[in-house]
């Protein structure tokens, strides 16, 4: 229950937050003002939300020297934090029943979520980690969808964290190599159609001896590359798969205004055949030659020359994130996590710009961004509206906690229809007010504030607390 | 029991008497005009074994590949009930059979998506977005029925009782996802929570949604007072799916623009030991049937304006798997209840189960495509016009002609 204390404390804290949203001085573009509404504004998009003292402590560091540390997470002091997260995570198999492997795979997702958790509420490092969150959601997998959940605490500390500021090619190229990315867009299920000829030519010589391995790569072998053509048994790879050739144009890299075709999608596929999972359910990324089509393809307009095997995916990948279409894509979707849901146009043209012009370099592209005009815009601090996920860590921050109750976090991400790993669709969950302001969104959000943010449930309450 | 005009008229006395605007009042008494249509869509999620709940005894193969697991002809011992000659409804579904009988009830058989996949998860994503084969779609396709305007608003227009917001309700239109009717409050005391209210309504972008929620709890709350007795004869099930019904018909009993609603059936993947008469899955059909029973019975007179649908992402294998259960199939049954269905009837072109009838060799073949069944009862039973259909069920053309509602 909220205390009677809440109603007059909701006011003070209304009259706090217009304060602090009163216009500023007009201030140099290119500059950074260290006054105590830009550092909340800097604190609530490049952070989960301002602990107690966190305004005064940046201002003492100055915010953009602040802003330059958060961008070398190198930097900021994590000495105290980083043995507390947990170290292991539960075994990845084989198990003797399909009931022992989903509990492990719920286990490894609880276990992670809490990390998560862990360090978004206690790590220094929060731009990071940020971008780990919106990383994560821009290449979306879903533990709810087979063995994904096996695969994805080494696909997060893998695949995404060590990249969310580096090269995006390298962040594209990981993702679509982990085992998490294959299964969950069924890539390790796409074969060339032609393969099963070809496996049933391997299978023919009846004299005994072994089948001929000619032609294929000798790290495999005809065996492990037969066996990928033959879970046709199974009745589950009869073909290509375009999947994750959709999804790669549509949602990692080009957009779905991005200028690709159906024709471009087959291509895209044909060229991803045979990128598959080492089995048994290993943890590695493999190709399979036989189950790859090794004719030419045409993507947006390159060719692709036939026989490149496994090269023909990475210049897939070389191809798309050199594209202007992906500058653009990758800089609206940060423009639009970091500055408004409609991110203005000369922001967005400058932020793709400083994508091409850096080779794609996510530090450069992120600093375009918070360095901007727009970023510190006036009506920037009201232009966001918090996710769940922010909404509930920026809570327990607010309460100035850094032992925080991951469970109970948790629970309340399920309530408020976001939970950690468990958004079905590979879009990810949206970014949008529209999307998380319902009405029963904000009751839930009104009624979780005391068990978050125990005496500060009145501040996590207001309308205010809601933007980020 | 109260009338809903008198709901209205003493709910708008005592708002005044408070000193607020009674516009959600206006709302909710012009959608309490006119014939309230009202579907309740239920989703069983983990694809329930459609051969063995309305059972083809008609089929000698499906005695031939479901030793173990087959529901007995009717007549002999624990045998399916008939009901035209052909199907039968499993025995634990007598409490269906007065439906059946006055022609309440429909099943359409073997429908489903023309999508191939066996993923649960790709499946109902693709049925809660009725786009299969597109995983892009952001929002349900009862949402965008939602969108497409319809009726007056009421802050209770579209409810999901479930934890999350279904999938098939996501999207711009307002709906409401609550646990319990008792839940939705917020917990706080009465001046704090005018307090936050107001602070809220201050609010351009988070100000309406909250005024909906505040609306929708004083509905509820005026509507609903006091704990909920069902109607006479209404004995839901103690199970989550059995209290779920029950809230519903608590919402649509109570007059305040309810016109879809949500509800979940789960465990429904039974790829070991699903058992035949008995067992898991006859155990899951006793509380779907016990459940729906109560609804129809709870909702009384109500029940000539609803629709009542189940679905469920695919269907099971028509041979039993080596360990007494089935595996991922395609084809399933979906059942239809309510007033303005055309019911006594199992619809649907039925392929057969001969190997060479089969989808792949294997399944149940696909001869209903879901869309067909929704867009019939967005249309003809929401009253959805055709130029909203195309939007609600993007790049499909309906055949027409079903003709269950």
């Amino acid at each position: 229950m909220l205390t009677r204390r809440l109603s007059a404390l909701l006011f003070s804290v209304l009259a706090v937050a217009v304060v602090a949203a009163a216009p500023r001085a007009t201030q140099d573009p290119t500059g950074v003002s260290n006054d105590a509404g830009a550092v909340r504004h800097a604190l609530n998009r490049l952070t989960f939300g301002p602990r107690p003292g966190d305004v005064e402590r940046v201002q003492r560091l100055g915010l953009a020297e602040w802003i330059d540390q958060q961008l070398e997470p190198a930097r900021p002091d994590d000495r105290t934090f980083a043995p507390r997260l947990p170290r292991a995570f539960p075994q990845t198999g084989p198990f003797d029943s399909p009931q022992q492997a989903r509990r492990a795979a719920r286990a490894a997702v609880d276990d992670l979520a809490a990390a998560r958790l862990l360090r978004a509420v206690a790590s220094e490092r929060q731009l990071e980690e940020v971008l780990v969150d919106f990383w994560f959601n821009h290449f979306n997998v879903f533990a709810g969808k087979g063995r994904t959940a096996m695969y994805l605490p080494d696909y997060e500390r893998e695949a995404i964290r060590p990249h969310v500021l580096g090269r995006f090619r390298d962040l594209l190229g990981a993702t679509a190599r982990h085992p998490a990315m294959l299964f969950y867009l069924d890539n390790w299920l796409s074969v060339d159609p032609a393969a099963i000829r070809r496996a049933e030519a391997l299978r023919r010589p009846r004299s005994g001896q072994p089948p001929v391995a000619g032609g294929l790569h000798p790290s495999t072998g005809a065996r492990g590359a037969l066996s990928v053509v033959e879970g046709q048994a199974s009745g589950r790879r009869r073909g290509l798969n375009e999947n994750y050739a959709r999804e790669l144009l549509e949602l990692h890299t080009l957009g779905v205004d991005g200028g690709y075709t159906q024709r471009d999608v087959v291509e895209v596929a044909r060229a991803f055949t045979g990128w598959t999972i080492a089995p048994p359910a290993g943890p590695g990324f493999r190709f399979a030659p036989l189950a790859h089509d090794g004719g030419e393809k045409v993507v947006l307009g390159h060719t692709i020359a036939a026989g490149g095997a496994v090269q023909d995916g990475e210049r897939v990948l070389d191809i798309l994130a050199a594209h202007p279409s992906t500058a653009r894509h990758i800089a609206t979707k940060l423009a639009r996590r970091f500055v408004s849901d409609d991110p203005p146009e000369a922001l967005v043209a400058r932020t793709a710009a400083r994508f091409r012009e850096t080779d794609g370099d996510l530090r450069e592209v992120v600093r375009a961004i918070v360095m901007s005009p727009e970023f510190f815009a006036r009506e920037a601090p009201q232009a966001k509206v918090k996710t769940p996920l922010e909404f509930v860590v920026s809570a327990v921050r607010a309460a100035g906690t850094d032992v925080p109750d991951t469970a109970v976090m948790a629970r309340a991400l399920r309530q408020l229809g976001m939970p950690l790993y468990m958004c079905a669709p590979p879009t990810g969950y949206d970014d949008t007010a529209e999307t998380w302001v319902t009405s029963g969104g904000l009751v839930t959000r009104i009624n979780l504030a005391r068990q978050l943010a125990g005496s500060q449930a009145a501040l996590v309450a207001t309308p205010e607390f809601q933007r980020r | 029991m109260y009338s809903r005009r008198l709901f209205v008229k003493s709910g708008a006395m005592a708002m005044l008497s408070l000193g607020c605007a009674p516009s959600f009042l206006a709302r909710a008494a012009e959608a309490a005009e006119g014939r309230r249509r009202l579907l309740i869509a239920i989703f069983q999620r983990g694809a329930v074994d459609g051969l063995n709940m309305v059972v083809p005894y008609g089929e000698a193969e499906y005695y031939r590949l479901r030793p173990s697991i087959a529901v007995p002809r009717p007549g002999r011992d624990q045998g399916a009930i008939d009901l035209d000659g052909f199907f039968g409804l499993h025995p634990v579904m007598a409490p269906l059979t007065p439906l059946w009988n006055t022609r309440s009830l429909a099943v359409v058989h073997a429908s489903g998506s023309p999508d191939a996949t066996r993923s649960h998860f790709d499946a109902q994503d693709y049925m809660e977005t009725a786009t299969p084969g597109v995983k892009s779609t952001r929002d349900g396709w009862l949402n965008r029925y939602l969108q497409s305007g319809g009726s007056a608003r009421s802050p209770l227009r579209a409810i999901a009782v479930a934890r999350q917001m279904p999938r098939t309700l996501q999207g711009r239109a307002p709906s409401l996802a609550l646990g319990a009717v008792e839940e939705f409050r917020v917990r706080a005391g009465g001046q704090t929570r005018r307090g936050l209210e107001t602070a809220f309504a201050a609010d351009t972008v988070l100000g309406p949604a909250v005024s909906d929620a505040f609306d929708a709890m004083r509905t509820l709350q005026a509507a609903t007072t006091g704990s909920y007795r069902p109607a006479p004869g209404a004995s839901y099930p103690r199970s989550p799916f059995g209290q779920a019904l029950q809230e519903i018909a608590r919402v649509a009993k109570a007059g305040v623009g309810l016109e879809i609603a949500f509800a979940e059936s789960g465990s429904w993947d039974h790829h070991v030991n699903e058992g035949g008469v008995t067992g898991q899955v006859a155990n899951r059909l006793a509380d779907l049937a016990e459940g729906l029973a109560a609804l129809t019975t709870d909702l009384g007179e109500l029940l000539a304006d609803t629709v009542v649908m189940t679905m469920s992402e695919f269907g099971r294998a028509v041979a039993e798997n080596g360990s007494g259960g089935t595996d991922h199939g395609h084809g399933n049954a979906m059942l239809l209840i309510g007033g303005p269905v055309r019911g006594g009837r199992v619809y649907g072109r039925w392929p057969g189960l001969r190997e060479d009838q089969r989808f792949e060799g294997r399944d149940l073949e696909v001869t209903t495509d879901f869309r067909e069944v929704f867009s019939e009862v967005a249309a003809r039973h929401l009253g959805a016009p055709a130029a909203a259909l195309a939007r609600i069920f993007p790049g499909f053309m309906a055949r027409g002609g079903l003709g269950v509602v």
